[in-house]
């Protein structure tokens, strides 16, 4: 699938908003992503595997919200950090 | 023994809210000069120098979206990489089960020097963490992290959250270790973090109703004396404490400065040489607590004979209308000939005396609100 991330995490993709990752879940797909860009997937899921706190994810117009969920292959998913802090 | 000054000269590395500054002051320490930031917007909870390994610095920090983790450097800040492995939590067994997420990883404490390569991160909410490997990987200290007892001493929810903060290894003896924690107060292990035991006794939990307690009380920041391991001060919520270890009790000796400025404040730095000699920035702590200099007029406080008499230091600060707060990592000292003491605010002013506090120089300003200032020595 299409992943779509948001300027805070492209230190961690090289620059780049646009990858691709494999999985039917979202599991699987940060799995994968974290094997292209190591520790990326800790900064979007803490260690007790909750979407960290300011972070908004979603897919096919629906929010994603845990690792659980499924995310059809042909939908883009969108990690974007939510407007906050000051 | 004589006091030889770095080559390379002293830098302040600060921590702020949004990034990580260094003043560069030379050999001569007289004029300072800021670098560009580094982490600009991320929050710098800590960054602190190895003594081992002079060019190793290990950094504390957090984004809002991304959550805490560690940077170490090996060339002296001049580049940074992220710990592969940082500090986490271990998670939660069970569906039901809800596990701790480390929310900062506040301060960062270099090994003993027997274990080079070590260090340990202090974070919050209360957690110890060890590295082996220079700050890569990042290791839950177990008789800390998941001692029963440490939910029993947990005692609130402070401003900011449990802080872990004060993280002490005895030069002596590196199984020798204390930690102080928010509001459930000093622990001590003698056997490496396996084991730990609150060391409270003499100071006070004023803040409850009875102030007695053997844990629960609110230390803001302790510092085992560099010139003596066995003199021990305190800067607690409810005052400024000594302990000699051969007496085992806190001694409240904030009671000697004025009634007027009162000795409620966060950070404590000792002399690196004279373990009577200590610094402190005392703080608003009455009624509502608005933690900022007494009456507007900022001033350090030292006592050079363990804390009998106390002298004010205010030669060089604002003289009024300056409401500002020093952290309780904001302040620090080198260890030249006649010690410098810097300090940084919560306005974003870093202040530097090269006489041991007689005289201060604004070093920077418009700074965003800093967390921390540590030296750096570059031999």
């Amino acid at each position: 699938m299409k992943i779509v991330l948001s300027s805070h995490y492209q230190q961690y993709t090289g620059g780049r908003a646009e990858v691709e990752a494999d999985g039917k879940t979202l599991r699987a797909a940060m799995k994968d992503l974290d094997r292209q860009f190591p520790g990326l997937r800790f900064r979007i899921f803490d260690e007790q595997e909750n979407v960290r706190r300011h972070v908004n994810m979603t897919a096919g117009g629906k929010r994603v919200k845990t690792l659980g969920d499924k995310v059809p292959a042909k939908e883009t998913l969108y990690i974007l950090g939510a407007l906050s802090g000051g | 023994m004589p006091v030889s000054s770095p080559r390379g000269g002293i830098s302040l590395l600060v921590g702020t809210m949004k990034g990580a500054f260094v003043l560069r002051g030379g050999v001569s320490r007289r004029s300072w000069k800021l670098e560009e930031p580094q982490f600009f917007g991320s929050v710098i909870d800590h960054v602190a120098q190895d003594p081992r390994d002079p060019a190793c610095l290990m950094m504390g920090t957090r984004t809002g979206h991304m959550g805490p983790t560690v940077y170490r450097s090996g060339d002296f800040g001049a580049t940074w990489q992220e710990a592969s492995k940082p500090p986490a939590f271990k998670k939660a067994k069970g569906r039901k089960a809800t596990g701790r997420a480390l929310e900062a990883v506040f301060q960062m404490t270099p090994g003993h020097a027997d274990n080079p390569g070590e260090w340990w991160a202090s974070t919050v909410p209360f957690g110890i963490f060890r590295s082996r490997d220079g700050g890569d990987t990042w290791k839950g200290l177990k008789g800390f992290n998941e001692s029963k007892k440490l939910k029993k001493w947990a005692g609130g929810e402070p401003p900011g959250g449990p802080f872990t903060h004060s993280l002490m290894i005895d030069p002596r003896d590196a199984r020798h270790m204390y930690v102080a924690l928010s509001v459930a107060g000093m622990f001590e292990s003698t056997d490496g973090g396996r084991n730990w035991a609150p060391l409270n006794e003499g100071s006070k939990a004023c803040f409850l109703p009875d102030p007695d307690v053997p844990y629960g009380q609110d230390p803001h920041c302790a510092i085992m004396h560099p010139a003596d391991p066995d003199r021990l001060y305190q800067q607690s919520h409810c005052g400024i404490y000594r302990m000699d270890r051969a007496e085992g009790v806190w001694k409240r000796i904030g009671l000697r400065l004025p009634k007027s400025i009162g000795d409620i404040g966060f950070p404590v730095v000792p002399h690196p040489r004279d373990r009577d000699t200590v610094w402190v920035f005392p703080m608003d702590g009455t009624e509502v607590w608005p933690r900022t200099s007494p009456k507007g007029r900022p001033a350090a406080y030292v006592t050079r004979d363990g804390g009998r008499t106390w002298q004010r230091q205010d030669t060089g600060l604002p003289r009024r209308h300056a409401y500002f707060t020093v952290l309780r990592h904001a302040m620090a000292a080198d260890r030249e000939e006649k010690a410098g003491v810097y300090f940084g605010t919560t306005s974003g002013e870093v202040y530097g005396s090269r006489d041991e506090g007689k005289t201060w120089k604004c070093l920077a300003s418009h700074l965003p609100r800093i967390l921390s200032v540590e030296v750096m020595v570059q031999p």
